[in-house]
């Protein structure tokens, strides 16, 4: 992995490294997001201010929240299938983690690199599903029933969509690996200008539309926040769960959005890279050694980007019911992004 | 006059289907929710119990009661002054407008009248109250539908009425202001002024809730054609205020009735809407809100001068007989029925208060709808509990 | 649903908001550090004076929760002229008013004939105990230096005897 840096590291080393890695990739983000836009973005845009006492302006607000959530009692409702009970967030929070080996970082620093990760990514993306519906099944609550059955249906139905949005990039880049993906958005030409790169983004915007409106629905976030559905059900999936457990689905929502916002800016954004044609790079094995310490804060960079707009999004608008939320996937997201893929193809073949 | 809409149609055959299903086929049993008396939606502590099948409502029953403090029974053995205090907390959010058909029930029976400034002041916190009240639906009505960020924007545009009001009275939520033959005090210093300011931030916050979620199409496509209450069936149940007028009811007390306040002195508009769904019902009383602040401009410009009390008695005993005065509040139609014996306090007091009868109505309408239906319903309908339970 | 202006609308409201924060500040006051005023005529606490009370019990009897505690008892005091004879005057030996209780509707600071009951804008005496919410003659007296010279009345208002 980073075999290019001038240091030889025994193996365990590199385990090591790479298990520290994985959780930075993942708890870093989630942390960010936390406190810059759950705390601090949301407030602004109710005229307050957000927590201004843990901390310097309130950074340490999270830490805090952590510590309280921990010191917390451990309660499994009485009539609970106790075991499913306590493995469900642990199965949201796992596929999290499992998501994010396989996005790359920078020329050399990614933790895996399949030659079909993008197939692998919308696999895994599905896997929190099954923790969701487990989770609103055995908490013995009829509100978390009513989530969790809702919530099965929302993000089955918007699986969908978000796989059919990302066709239209493969056929595009011509490749399901992801670092191919990046190379191809860093080193393309538009019309035969390569001043920046070739984002995949320009040419598919439906796509990305289509895909961020999935993603915002996969992670249950309002719009399409009716498993969660505050005002109803109390927390929908959620309503039994106190201490760690609640933590390790807080801490899932929002390390599953910045995964999904990573892989959002490596499919449509450019990942790691910043146009190599500014600096004369051709291939990946041009690319220098410095990538791989500016190619995290870029992907950071962008990660942040979009999920400022999905949160932005999150605290502007009102839910969907749940057959209008169905009827908006099956009825008009699919047939779009199918359409999308068919432009798509007929472009690339005939251009 | 509407007819029922299709909508609403088609959920009425789907409901007695559900419930044709569940007493035919045993397997599946309706499920009983409970919409407890502990909950995020409801304002306060109302219950609603509801059958339903999968996501849809069978039937749905309220079951108030839950914060019933007794009010009739207390104002038996207090003086009307310490009466005045009490009613305050009725509608705790609109709060002067609890006061004012109690003091003016007492008014009749004692036969005197304020004088004019002092009705103009009365009209005028009247109207203020009915903006906190109401500008604070406009928020709540956010929350509810899962948009958190309108509640805090009214809760903002809240604080300059309440300073303003506590300018003046003293409390900010309960200012016990009314008096027998008038008003407790006059305005302080500067509160015109600073009035007028208020009003036009308020005229500006309507058009922010207005475009962040009137305009929102996910709000509307959650509101149109929900709950729709056809205009007969709203005069049947005995709805009031803002429900009525949305169903295309043109009626307004303010309007009609000729009282010792000041509302015909000002020219106002009564907002109706033909639909009688959730959207009429927001939407009405977003425009009443508007209405509000144009009324106390109006009011503001006409002060006149004079004294805020007339001439009463140190000690006041209302001479015996009964008296039964109803006003516009920002609920519905509130009003007292004061027995008096010639006591320092009322023999008996019955209250009759808006939202009691406003949700008198959920059986019917939330039978066939889906659950996140009852909270738009519930939420288009708006009541406040103490308001319910006395 | 594409994306229509209703949709673009409302996020420019959220923006606005946000930017509108930045620049001008939050309206939430941050509290301890920085406090707000009330208005004069705000109800916080009730102050008395001590020397213009007569015992007359109007304001315990109006106050509608019963929470005002007076005891008195009657001596001689001096004539008022020389040679006159000895007064009987009410002394007080006892004025509680128990916060816990008290709704601040303000019947017993208007009843009072003698103005010896002022209303005060102090908000800040909670008390980790709720007995110690009974506050006392003494007490009661202190609150004397925080009540404000009544308001100028608006324009038009009826000039106070």
């Amino acid at each position: 992995m980073i075999a290019q840096l001038a240091v030889e590291i025994p193996y365990w080393g590199q385990s090591l490294l790479r298990v520290v890695g994985g959780l930075v990739a993942v708890l870093l983000p989630a942390g960010t997001i936390v406190y810059l836009f759950l705390f601090k973005m949301m407030s602004f845009m109710q005229s307050r201010l957000g927590p201004m006492e843990a901390g310097p302006f309130g950074s340490m607000q999270l830490f805090a929240e952590v510590g309280k959530w921990l010191q917390k009692e451990d309660i499994v409702p009485e009539n609970a299938d106790a075991r499913i009970y306590k493995i469900a967030p642990i199965i949201v929070l796992v596929s999290t983690f499992l998501l994010v080996v396989v996005i790359p970082f920078g020329p050399d620093a990614w933790f895996t690199n399949f030659s079909a990760g993008v197939f692998y990514a919308l696999a895994i993306g599905s896997v929190s599903v099954i923790g969701i519906l487990v989770a609103g099944w055995s908490s013995a609550n009829k509100y978390s029933l009513l989530g969790g059955l809702r919530a099965a249906g929302q993000l089955i139905a918007y699986e969908l969509p978000m796989v059919l949005a990302v066709v239209g990039v493969v056929i595009q880049a011509g490749s399901m690996n992801l670092q191919d993906i990046v190379m191809a958005q860093n080193t393309g030409e538009i019309f035969g200008w390569s001043g920046i790169g070739f984002p995949f983004v320009l040419t598919q915007f439906v796509g990305f539309l289509i895909f961020m409106i999935a993603v915002q629905a996969e992670l249950t976030q309002a719009p399409f926040d009716m498993p969660i559905a505050e005002s109803e059900l109390v927390s929908g999936y959620m309503t039994e769960y106190s201490g760690f457990r609640f933590l390790m689905f807080f801490i899932g929502e929002f390390a599953t959005a910045g995964v999904f916002a990573l892989i959002a800016s490596v499919l449509f954004l450019g990942g790691w890279g910043i146009p190599f044609s500014w600096f004369g790079w051709e291939t990946i094995d041009q690319v220098d050694n410095w990538m791989n310490i500016a190619g995290p804060v870029i992907m950071f960079t962008k990660m942040m980007v979009l999920t400022g707009i999905i949160m932005w999004v999150r605290f502007s608008y009102p839910r969907f019911r749940e057959d209008q939320l169905q009827r908006f996937a099956w009825k008009v997201l699919i047939p779009l992004s199918l359409a999308n893929i068919a432009v798509t193809a007929i472009v690339k073949v005939v251009v | 006059m509407t007819m029922l809409s299709e909508r609403q149609q088609l959920s009425y055959i789907a409901s007695q289907a559900a419930d044709a299903r569940l007493n035919v086929e045993l397997e599946t049993e309706g499920m009983t929710l409970n919409i407890g008396p502990q909950h995020p939606a409801t304002h306060g502590t109302l219950r609603i119990i509801a059958r339903l099948d999968g996501e849809q409502v069978i039937w749905a029953e309220p079951s108030a009661g839950y914060m019933h403090r007794g009010y009739e029974k207390l104002t038996e053995v207090r003086t009307f002054p310490q009466v005045t205090s009490l009613i305050n907390r009725i509608d705790w959010l609109g709060s002067f407008a609890n006061e004012v058909p109690f003091i003016l029930a007492a008014e009749k029976l004692m036969e005197i009248e304020a004088p004019p400034r002092a009705q103009h002041i009365r009209t005028i916190l009247f109207e203020l109250s009915r903006i906190a009240n109401v500008g604070l639906f406009l928020g709540d009505l956010g929350v509810q539908m899962g948009a958190i960020t309108p509640v805090f924007l009214a809760f903002r545009d809240r604080e300059y009425v309440l300073n303003l009001i506590e300018g003046a009275t003293g409390g900010r939520f309960h200012p016990n202001f009314d008096r027998i033959g008038g008003l407790k005090d006059d305005l302080p210093q500067g509160w015109i002024d600073e009035t007028r300011q208020v009003m036009k931030k308020l005229r500006g916050f309507c058009d922010e809730i207005e475009d962040l979620l009137f305009g929102n199409e996910i709000f509307q496509s959650r509101t149109r054609g929900i709950g729709v209450i056809p205009a007969d069936v709203a005069r049947q149940y005995g709805l009031s205020g803002a429900n009525l007028r949305a169903s295309g009811v043109d009626w307004d007390l303010r309007r009609d009735q000729s009282l010792p306040m000041a509302w015909d002195k000002v020219d106002f508009k009564v907002w109706t809407h033909p639909d009688g769904d959730s959207w009429a019902r927001c939407w009405v009383r977003l425009q009443e809100v508007r209405e509000s602040t144009k009324i106390v401009d109006q009011l503001l410009d006409t002060m006149p001068a004079g004294p805020v009390m007339a001439k009463v008695p140190r000690i006041i005993k209302v001479p015996e007989g009964e008296a039964w005065v109803s006003t516009e509040n920002p609920l519905g139609e509130m009003g007292y029925y004061v027995v008096s014996k010639g006591d320092l306090g009322p023999f008996r007091v019955k209250i009759r208060s808006a939202s009691f009868n406003n949700i008198s109505i959920t059986p019917w309408v939330l039978k066939g709808v889906y659950v996140p239906d009852i909270i738009t319903i519930l939420a288009s309908l708006y009541f406040i509990l103490g308001d319910i339970d006395r | 649903m594409p994306k229509l202006p209703g949709l673009i609308k409302g996020l420019g409201v959220t923006m606005g908001t946000l930017v509108r924060t930045v620049k001008d500040g939050a309206n939430t006051v941050q509290y301890p550090h920085a406090k707000e005023s009330p208005p004069v005529r705000a109800r916080g606490v009730i102050a008395l004076r001590e020397d213009n009370c007569t015992a007359c019990m109007l304001c315990a009897r109006s106050c509608p929760d019963w929470c005002i505690y007076i005891e008195a008892h009657k001596q001689l005091a001096p004539p008022r002229r020389a040679g006159g004879k000895p007064r009987q005057v009410n002394h007080l030996d006892r004025f509680d008013i128990d916060y816990a209780l008290c709704m601040y509707c303000g019947i017993c600071v208007e009843v009072c004939p003698f103005d010896a009951l002022f209303w005060s804008p102090e908000y800040e005496y909670s008390e980790p105990r709720i007995a110690d919410l009974l506050h006392d003659k003494t007490k009661l007296g202190e609150w004397m230096e925080t009540v404000p010279e009544a308001p100028a009345l608006e324009v038009g208002a009826e000039k106070k005897k």
